[in-house]
């Protein structure tokens, strides 16, 4: 079964991903793995208005991230068939 | 440990943490009235030290900067991590967060990785409590292998544990056997392996194995540092594996998130997810893409009512009773001494110093305003709002506050970019800070206008704001682009949780901004208010044929281009120590009084409506005032990026200024 991994940007409010994978240069891979953006990692979606910079939540910290940086933050939607077997 | 005996013993202390852990607290608590402010060696980031005296012992505290972890990410965290590393202090206290335990105990995993004694203090415990998040502290202790101490640091709660802890700790009474974090099995081998590779070519003081991690990590300066050190096949070897393992990153990352959840998992109870806190309930309007602007152009309101309401009135005061009674009296002691030693002292030194007493107000409402709300934790939101307008112009949202402070004043301006963490976002606020138009340089617009243009005054007043604020997006663009190499400022930001503020942290900040003012930029006014004072009362004594006067009269083949005589160059000059000089000088010149009455009449006649505007334009944009310039100086801490400010004000003020006339002339509108 095909596991669909989204950007991060892609989530709803109120919908949670887990983190799948980062893309982007060195530099803001190390950023965002410092917040706790690492593989397997459960993110939050708190405010997406569809553009401009959005809110997340990940290990209890509100992260306000640019629309490019979200999008680098590759998810698998949970709920959706992962094949985890969560919730 | 420190040896020796107990009396007169002296040991250092650094403090680190995550931002927004309440840090600067506890470093005020420990510390109060003894710190001292400076940079670090070769840095323009802020370095606070001060000391403590307990059990007879001399304790040094240094506080870090606040960093998320101690890859060479950012500025801050190269110097947090080389302070660590090379200075060696005898314990490092790291502040963590209880609401967020698990993210700051990342910071933990890598000071462990590191040869040196680590204390916890386990910080807002009294949130995660309210939160319903149970910290078990003895237990959090026992699995790290380290003193844990909670606190609250903002009630002062747990200081002192954590004094009699470190006490303890340097006397080797405490446990400290630490738990340290572990590379991931699947990395373990290519980890073993670059250790091999660079065994003995470490330069001191590095530890081997942590230099062999960074470089699994890919940190860029202990890449550079080995590149260098290496010879040819060893660095061959190590960069045909770093490449191999190009995201190695995300599994030691990774490796210490499964540390932290074994460290969590027996002394943490957190409550079921979906509980609404206050910061959600704030943040449905604070954050919100209208309600949250609204609610910050509010706040930003008040702060300048505050400013004027309170400022304005006690400058006044200061200016009548402090600063003129002054030169009254120095006039009136001296009435039998040298015409020119009274005017260097009433209108050079007291003159400089009053520019310097007059800003304390106005600095202390806004640095007071800002403390508040970076301590509450709104400031973030602010930024978060602004970002997308301020991105357009390469800037970060918290850009935003400083700038818009300008509109009041630019000192306060320049020194609040202090809040923007990357340094290039940070230079680039500043050198575009003082197109923002402040109350000074309006205030003679205000004066001015309604001679040139009568019932246009208002219209072009506004002209004039939104030209600024046009420049300054077509500056910042520019710079952005050309000069700062057009890096994308990445927006990654922690938005923390609302607290209440404390009036210590806010007092602090405000009282150090105010001496570091005073101490620098202050010797920088008053020594060019008194060459500028010179210039205009030698060799004779009165301005007509002064130095100023002749320099203004160099001057007029250039002022020629925007249809202005030389002596609205030297009214141009003057305004280099304060911008309300430009009227005085006018005056003067014109043989009008100071006061500016009949002063119309007088220039009306001079000026055409063309070189009118061109001059008012000149005017707001010009270099800004001697004490904008000394913040810059002492912000960026470079005179060539204070040179290349003022030159790029010059250039802009007068290529504007010389389009207006030549464009009004060529198209025979008012000449």
């Amino acid at each position: 079964m095909s596991m669909s991994a989204m950007p991060l940007s892609a989530l709803s409010p109120g919908q949670v991903g887990v983190v799948r994978g980062l893309a982007g240069g060195r530099g803001l891979v190390s950023r965002l793995a410092a917040l706790g953006f690492v593989p397997d990692a459960e993110v939050t979606m708190v405010q997406n208005f569809g553009q401009g910079p959005l809110i997340v939540l990940v290990r209890d910290t509100r992260v306000a991230l640019g629309r490019g940086e979200a999008a680098k933050v590759m998810i698998v939607r949970r709920g959706s068939s992962n094949g985890r077997g969560e919730c | 440990m420190v040896e020796g005996n107990a009396k007169g013993r002296a040991i250092t202390v650094a403090l680190a943490g995550q931002p927004n852990v309440g840090k600067s607290t506890v470093f005020n608590m420990l510390t109060g009235l003894s710190q001292h402010v400076g940079n670090w060696p070769g840095k323009t980031i802020e370095q606070k030290t001060g000391t403590y005296q307990y059990n007879g012992t001399t304790v040094h505290v240094v506080d870090l900067p606040g960093t998320y972890s101690l890859t060479a990410n950012s500025l801050e965290e190269r110097i947090a991590r080389d302070y660590i590393i090379e200075e060696r202090p005898d314990v490092v206290v790291v502040i963590v967060d209880a609401t967020a335990l698990e993210r700051n105990l990342y910071l933990v995993a890598e000071l462990l990785s590191l040869p040196i004694a680590v204390v916890l203090g386990l910080n807002m415990t009294d949130v995660a409590e309210q939160q319903g998040v149970r910290i078990d502290p003895h237990v959090l202790g026992a699995a790290l292998g380290l003193p844990v101490v909670p606190m609250v640091a903002s009630k002062n709660q747990g200081v002192r544990e954590l004094v009699e802890t470190l006490d303890r700790v340097i006397r080797g009474q405490a446990t400290f056997t630490p738990n340290r974090p572990e590379i991931r099995l699947d990395h373990r081998v290519v980890l073993a392996e670059l250790q091999r590779l660079v065994a003995g070519q470490v330069p001191d003081p590095y530890p081997e194995d942590w230099v062999a991690l960074k470089l699994l990590e890919g940190d860029e300066e202990v890449t550079g540092m080995m590149r260098e050190r290496l010879d040819g096949t060893h660095w061959e070897q190590v960069h045909a594996i770093l490449k191999r393992h190009e995201d190695a990153i995300l599994a030691v990352a990774g490796g210490r998130y499964e540390w932290i959840g074994r460290m969590v998992r027996a002394g943490v109870t957190r409550p079921r997810a979906g509980q609404v806190t206050l910061t959600d309930q704030v943040d449905q309007v604070a954050t919100h893409p209208l309600w949250g602007l609204l609610l910050l152009l509010g706040i930003l309101g008040l702060v300048f009512w505050l400013t004027y309401a309170i400022g304005a009135p006690l400058q006044e005061l200061l200016d009548t009773y402090l600063v003129q009674a002054g030169a009254g009296w120095v006039r009136e002691t001296l009435a039998s001494a040298p015409a020119w030693l009274v005017g260097l002292l009433a209108d050079g030194v007291i003159a400089g110093a009053g520019t310097v007493i007059t800003f304390l107000p106005i600095l202390v409402i806004f640095f007071a305003a800002l403390g508040l709300l970076e301590d509450v934790g709104y400031m973030a939101r602010a930024a978060y709002v602004m970002d997308r307008f301020m991105h357009l112009m390469g800037l970060h949202g918290k850009s935003f506050l400083p700038l818009f402070l300008g509109f009041g004043c630019n000192v306060p301006a320049v020194m609040g970019t202090r809040i923007i963490d990357s340094p290039r976002a940070r230079l680039l606020t500043i050198l575009v800070a003082p197109l923002v138009p402040c109350t000074a340089r309006m205030a003679v617009v205000a004066v001015l206008a309604p001679l040139f243009f009568g019932r246009a005054a208002a219209l072009v007043s506004w002209g004039l704001v939104g030209l600024s604020l046009a420049l300054l997006a077509v500056v910042g663009m520019l710079l952005h682009e050309l000069v700062l190499g057009g890096e994308h400022v990445a927006f990654i930001m922690e938005l923390p949780l609302y607290h209440v503020p404390n009036a210590r942290t806010i007092g602090l900040s405000v009282w150090q901004r105010m001496v570091a003012f005073l101490k620098k930029a202050g010797s920088i006014i008053l020594a060019v208010s008194v060459v500028v004072w010179a210039l205009s009362a030698l060799p004779g004594g009165d301005i007509e044929s002064s130095y100023l006067a002749q320099i203004g009269r160099l001057l007029a083949p250039l002022g020629a281009l925007m249809g202005l005589g030389w002596q609205m160059m030297v009214a141009l000059l003057t305004s280099f120590v304060a911008k309300e000089n430009t009227i005085a000088t006018l005056g003067i010149l014109y043989g009008a009084g100071e006061e500016g009455r009949g002063l119309g009449q007088a220039v009306a006649g001079v000026l055409t409506p063309a070189a009118a505007l061109a001059f008012l334009a000149v005017q707001v944009l010009f270099i800004p005032c001697v004490a904008t310039v000394a913040v810059v100086r002492q912000e960026t801490g470079s005179w060539r990026w204070t040179s290349f400010s003022v030159a790029l004000l010059l250039v802009v003020s007068f290529a504007v200024g010389i389009a207006i006339y030549q464009v009004a002339r060529l198209a025979g509108w008012g000449v």
